[in-house]
């Protein structure tokens, strides 16, 4: 609703400019219609039917309404016609009636029984989750006119203003985010080729002033009436989401089914989220899975959130329904920057930044071999424990996702003892590399908690090539340029030391915790090679502990800048964030890098 | 084989100083007065038990100069008695047979340190006579009774005949062992129902069963003698009449080894939850100067009968009319002995070391000891309040309360620190929090504010069950017995339910919630910063979804539409540091409501949790609120009022309208399903694949926290598949038994 303004006072102008074209048959001189009566006149006639809107929006677009009339330069209103006072009236309430129908019809989208049915299913429509995913009164609409072209199978007689999607630009915490709502009601929200248009444009505009693009997709799929023209449409949204990426966020929350084709520009951009029973993802549905592999799964088995949120990894992260979903996502918009040319946000923050957690210093166990939950130990230095987690349901073994120290929002890479030790592993390895290229392609800081045994061993994972994917974690630590700080918390064994952010990957600042222990492998399998032929190897194991089961050595060699107290670690976070601040760093000019994919 | 690392802070010497440091803080809870003793005790004491008793006993030998010696299992490497103590010895594996009760370990560590007495706390060896023993051996002094008082008193059959034989009046019951299940029933046909089935060693109501029918005692006679065996090693019961609607109030006495012994004012332990106890106060309102010095005198005289020395306690039962029954005699200290210290100004730890090292107690004159006020002891446990279970985890936010109106008026007991583990192998007490006032009243009052300002999360904990017992009216007038949680929250306690939707306090909430969105919806906006006000509410619509749950555990929201606009023109702003002042005007409400025209005056300090709230009715009646601010959830903000967590949703009207659309996620069907209830360990599994149960037939028994707890068959049907066996550890929620469907 918050939309009509805008589009409004557009069209008004449009009237007014119309009648500045019928001049022939009124001279300038002949001019003497007082002003004031007709812009009460075209100021009331649009109040009538704007109170009948009878939303807030309505308020505000009176308002706007008179103060973009008085903007009017004097000239255009001396160029009214004459005959403006008596008949004009009639007939520019005509064209705006005509206007607003076409309006009315984009508003309704699909009529009132599809969107029962919508609310039915337990989803909004496209406009109702723009209203409560944006600040209040934001949200300005581009293409509420739009219809389709298509002229084959009777579907030039079947047209719907807005063509199935809503697109504009709003703010979400006062920034500004560009936006794309499919809807579901208006030909199962599926792509035409206008369709595909009108999410191009936003895209192109988001790129142009450097602001993220927000789609929520609730879609039936590719028109298919449309032919290669839908396919064509899907392939120009591809190239944007490529071209845009690194360059604005993109987000896409999955609110409905999204199948086929469409499945890859969610796949393109830089976070996916499902709604929880509401929402699938997937290349082919179950009904041709039975007809190829006569294999029997239902939508959610095959593609629903808790697939693609722990096994799959193609979702980031899965709501419980539309409103928690658009909520959250205003939650993760304030931890991103507007673009790559734009520093993370800094906000305000009441957390001292030289509180001193004294939990901290007791929550590694002194035995070796216990867990202890690392969420707990980034909530414990993070500014008001506040951590947004980005795929907290896949390879738990690592954590990932946004916080804030000091009021600057930065990127947390940790690996989580509580899971397999904090192993890494394929899927965990992928989950972080990707996530760390994230933060670099954005300027996040990346703050690194690290406890890890190793890269997993096994069959199963040689074959599906830990080599190659334990390779994208590395490569993306070693190309990152922006400040990195880490943390060793316990275990850095072997190639994992090495992988996590360590001093050799141009880690800027490297601590270690006391319990801290750096070394080629644990004592038991170090001491096993080193000592193969000795009987006694309790007495050889006790001296690798003392030599290497701390961080003495690494320190020593200056491949840690520090060994801090742990409760001591978020103000000296804070202090190295602000030193770093002016870090600049670029790697050697090329086309583009070759990540091991 | 798990490798145990030297702890680095301690074989380093890295930290360990920095560390000590900071922890003098954690004293500053305990106040217990000036040290009243000049003479020599003791150079070391070892204290032979772990958490807040160890954290207590620690206390007072500092006071008195005595260097102390900390024992600990794996579990423990970290906790707070162990940075407490001079030193501290490892003693063994977590599971307390191999550690606290490894009798051998501990006297390798006196013997290690050097220490010259042991003081054992509460539970563990602390009325173990055979330990004693082994002390007394070794030359090693033991802070407690004689091996004979202790032997005679801990046997609660002796120790019954023996009171007899002092004067005492008893309760009528079996003077013996109890063979087996048949001699079990035919003594309680014998001497009538309900009968009370307990172990001739236990103590804290384990290994102890009420049975009111045959099937009862059945039930009950095994699982004490289960209970008792794993938690005392000694499966012995004993069966006696159980006396209905009973009060149970305990006389603490002081005896020296030069024969010199005192009674001190009575404690009331009624509030009580599976036989432990939950809610304690001295001293009773049901008991007389006349009814005290009786109890007192009959206390004395069964302590003078064996020769008794040190701290003890002698618990009756009295019955409505004052009449008052021996149960048994603790030989040791209480867990709720601050409240006597409160009243009394007795220090009873330092008593008891007097009384080891053979001096005379402080006061040796029964006129001497004078009621000096009231105070309450609340038991706060890490434990779901709805059914009693334990809940183990890390507590990731702690923060006990402050004192309330004057100095020292607040204490709180604890052994842990924020992000301390609550585990599953030991008592899942997190505190013994107790306030004093010069009245009942005002004791009260500060222990409703303390129960308000004490955060705990990380684990379920009790304090919203014993918000609600302080302030019920009947425990207000001082009209209890051993029954009132049973009566009054016959299925536990499902959280603080507003009267009525619209009515001041769900307006009062809302509006507390409204206001703390705000600000921090203030703080996300980009270019927000301390200096200026930071967000204009104007005229604000909220709609508030504020949820509250029925006896049978179904939850329903308390739905307010409010429309508050800000009584001056900056809505939210900074009032200090961090301090954030907001006061708002109720313009209208979705309802008719008194509370429209009310004013609610918000402070809150962003860096701590708690929000003070002051409300002004239209009357002008002032009352004020403290609510604990827990988190943001995805649609609204985590409180805690009156001990209850509330998640309230805080939405515009427009988001509120279209929250009916949402739909409930599908809840995992439990009806053919057994769950484990809480972390523990299968102590045996009664059925297999195929077959035939009833419902409310026993199918498994889970061992947590030493207390067997039967898992029952929900329905009637045929048994699918058993996915544990005895002895598997098991987690919350994990399913153990599935039926057919």
């Amino acid at each position: 609703m918050a939309a009509i303004p805008a589009l409004l006072i557009l069209s008004i102008q449009q009237i007014i400019h119309c009648h500045n074209h019928i001049p022939s048959k009124s001279p300038h001189k002949e001019l003497s219609i007082p002003p004031r009566l007709n812009l009460n006149r075209l100021s009331n006639t649009l109040e009538m039917f704007s109170l009948r809107l009878g939303s807030v929006a309505s308020r505000s677009m009176r308002s706007t309404l008179r103060t973009s009339l008085s903007r009017l330069p004097a000239a255009s209103l001396a160029a009214l016609p004459r005959h403006y006072s008596s008949a004009p009236a009639i007939r520019a309430s005509d064209l705006v009636s005509k206007i607003e129908k076409k309006r009315q019809a984009s508003i309704i989208g699909g009529g009132q029984k599809r969107i029962d049915s919508q609310h039915a299913k337990g989803k909004l429509t496209a406009r109702e989750r723009i209203d409560v995913l944006l600040d209040p009164e934001t949200f300005r609409e581009y293409d509420a006119f739009v219809e389709h072209t298509c002229v084959d199978f009777g579907m030039e007689k079947n047209k719907i203003t807005g063509d199935g999607v809503v697109t504009g630009v709003g703010k979400i915490n006062g920034r500004t985010v560009y936006i794309f709502s499919q809807d579901f009601t208006t030909f199962g929200g599926s792509l035409s080729k206008t369709f595909a248009k009108k999410i191009c444009k936003i895209m192109d505009k988001a790129m142009l002033v450097g602001a993220p693009v927000i789609g929520l997709n609730d879609s039936g799929g590719a028109r298919i009436q449309e032919g290669v023209d839908s396919l064509a449409g899907y392939a120009e949204i591809f190239q944007r989401n490529v071209l845009a990426s690194g360059v604005v966020p993109q987000i896409s929350l999955i609110m409905g089914p999204c199948a086929g084709g469409a499945v890859y520009s969610p796949a393109l951009t830089d976070f996916v989220f499902m709604v929880k029973n509401t929402s699938y993802l997937f290349v082919t549905g179950p009904d041709v899975v039975k007809t190829v592999t006569n294999e029997d799964i239902t939508q959610d088995e095959l593609g629903g959130a808790k697939v693609h949120t722990t096994k799959s990894g193609v979702a980031h992260g899965a709501f419980e329904n539309d409103i928690e979903a658009l909520s959250m996502l205003r939650t993760l918009m304030s931890y991103l920057p507007q673009s790559n040319r734009d520093a993370t946000p800094k906000t305000f923050t009441a957390d001292p930044p030289s509180r001193a957690d004294d939990a901290l210093d007791t929550i590694v166990p002194p035995d070796s071999t216990k867990p202890y939950d690392m969420v707990s130990v980034i909530k414990r230095i993070v500014d008001d424990s506040g951590f947004f987690e980005i795929m907290p349901d896949f390879a738990k073994n690592i954590i990932v996702g946004f916080a804030r120290i000091g009021g600057k929002s930065v990127g947390v890479v940790a690996n989580q003892p509580l899971i397999s030790s904090g192993v890494l592993d394929i899927s965990s390895s992928v989950k972080a590399a990707r996530f760390v290229r994230f933060c670099d392609a954005f300027n996040f800081p990346i703050v690194t908690f690290v406890d890890v045994p190793g890269f997993l061993p096994g069959s199963k994972q040689e074959h599906n090539g830990i080599i190659r994917e334990g390779a994208k974690l590395l490569y993306a630590y070693a190309e990152c340029t922006v400040p990195k700080i880490t943390v060793i918390t316990r275990k850095a064994y072997g190639g994992a030391y090495d992988v996590m952010s360590s001093k050799h990957l141009r880690g800027d600042i490297n601590y270690a915790w006391p319990t801290a222990e750096i070394a080629v492998m644990g004592a038991k399998g170090a001491v096993e090679i080193i000592f193969r032929n000795s009987s006694d190897r309790s007495q050889a194991e006790a001296e690798y502990v003392d030599k290497f089961a701390n961080p003495l050595p690494a320190a020593q060699r200056g491949f840690l800048d520090d060994i801090i107290i742990p409760s001591t670690t978020r103000s000296r976070i804070i202090e190295d964030l602000e030193v770093l601040e002016s870090k600049r760093l670029k790697n050697p000019y090329k086309k583009h890098s070759n990540l091991p994919l | 084989m798990s490798f145990i690392r030297p702890t680095l802070f301690k074989s380093h010497n890295l930290t360990r100083l920095s560390f000590a440091a900071k922890q003098t803080p954690a004293f500053k809870r305990f106040y217990f007065g000036p040290c009243r003793t000049t003479e020599k005790t003791f150079d070391k004491i070892l204290i032979a038990n772990r958490g807040e008793i160890a954290c207590r006993v620690i206390r007072t030998a500092k006071k008195m100069g005595i260097k102390t010696v900390a024992i600990y299992s794996d579990a423990d490497a970290e906790s707070l008695h162990v940075r407490l103590a001079d030193e501290a010895v490892r003693v063994g594996p977590p599971p307390t047979s191999q550690s606290y009760l490894n009798v051998p370990a501990i006297l390798d560590a006196i013997k290690k340190t050097g220490a010259q007495a042991v003081h054992p706390g509460y539970g563990f060896l602390s009325e173990n006579s055979h330990f004693v023993k082994q002390l007394e051996d070794n030359n090693v002094v033991f802070i407690g009774p004689g091996e004979y008082a202790m032997q005679a008193m801990g046997d609660k059959i002796q120790s019954k005949i023996i009171a007899k034989e002092a004067g005492v009046n008893v309760i009528p019951g079996f003077n013996g062992v109890v063979e087996n299940v048949e001699h079990a029933k035919a003594i309680a046909n014998e001497i009538g129902y309900p009968i009370m089935i307990k172990a001739t060693a236990g103590g804290g109501g384990k290994g102890m069963r009420i049975a009111r029918s045959e099937e009862e005692v059945m039930e009950g006679f095994r699982l004490s003698t289960e209970e008792s065996k794993s938690s005392f090693g000694d499966s012995r019961l004993l069966v006696e009449r159980f006396i209905d609607t009973p009060r149970h109030i305990e006389i603490q006495l002081i005896a020296d080894k030069n024969g010199n012994y005192i009674y001190l004012p009575e404690r009331e332990c009624s509030i009580q939850r599976r036989n432990q106890k939950v809610i304690e106060e001295a001293p009773s309102t049901h008991i007389d100067a006349a009814t005290r010095k009786a109890m007192g005198e009959q206390a004395v005289a069964l302590a003078k009968n064996v020769g008794y020395s040190s701290a003890g306690t002698v618990e009756f039962l009295v019955d409505p009319h004052r009449n008052f029954f021996f149960l048994e005699m603790n030989t040791r200290l209480q867990v709720e002995h601050p409240i006597t210290e409160y009243i009394t100004g007795f220090d009873l730890v330092e008593e008891m070391i007097r009384s080891a090292a053979g001096l005379n107690l402080s006061t040796t004159n029964q006129a001497d000891v004078n009621l000096k006020g009231w105070a309450i002891e609340s038991r706060v446990y890490a434990e779901d309040p709805v059914n009693y279970l334990p809940s183990i985890g890390t507590l990731s936010k702690y923060i006990e309360p402050k004192d309330y109106k004057q100095e020292h008026d607040v204490r709180c007991d604890s052994g842990i620190t924020e992000g301390s583990e609550i585990s599953m192998y030991y008592d899942p007490m997190i505190c013994k929090l107790s306030t004093f006032g010069q009245t009942r009243q005002a004791a009260l009052e500060a222990m409703e504010h303390s129960l308000d300002t004490y955060m705990i999360t990380g684990v379920n904990h009790n304090i919203p069950l014993l918000r609600s017992v302080i302030s019920h009216p009947e425990f207000q007038a001082g009209r209890i017995s051993t029954g009132f949680l049973g009566q009054f929250y016959p299925h536990g306690y499902h959280g603080y339910k507003f009267s009525q939707p619209y009515t001041e306090e769900p307006i009062m909430l809302s509006v507390v919630a409204a206001a703390v969105k705000k600000i921090l919806a203030a703080r996300s906006v980009s270019g927000a910063s301390s200096s200026k006000a930071l967000y204009d509410f104007a005229s604000t619509n909220v709609v508030t979804s504020i949820p509250q749950s029925t006896e049978d555990g179904e939850t329903y929201r308390v739905d307010t539409k409010i429309n508050i606009k800000p009584s001056n023109s900056k809505s939210i702003e900074m009032a200090g540091e961090n301090e954030f002042a907001c006061e708002a005007q109720i313009i209208s409400a979705g309802e008719e409501t008194s509370a429209v025209g009310s004013k609610l005056k918000i402070n809150w300090n962003i860096s701590s949790p708690f929000i003070n709230a002051e409300y002004v009715g239209k009357d002008g009646t002032l009352s004020t609120l403290v609510v604990q601010y827990l988190g943001q959830s995805a649609l609204g903000v985590n409180l805690q009022y009156k001990g209850t967590k509330f998640n309230v949703n805080v939405l515009s009207p427009e988001a509120y309208g279209l929250s009916k659309f949402m739909k409930e996620q599908p809840k995992l069907d439990t009806s053919s399903l057994v769950l484990a209830p809480m972390p523990g360990t299968i102590a045996s599994v009664n059925v297999k694949p195929g077959d035939e149960v009833s419902e409310g037939m026993e199918v498994a028994v889970i061992e947590a926290m030493k207390m067997q707890n039967v898992l029952r068959s929900p329905r009637s049907g045929i048994i699918k598949s058993v996915l544990v066996k005895q002895g598997d550890a098991v987690n919350g929620d994990d399913i153990l038994v599935e039926l057919e469907k």
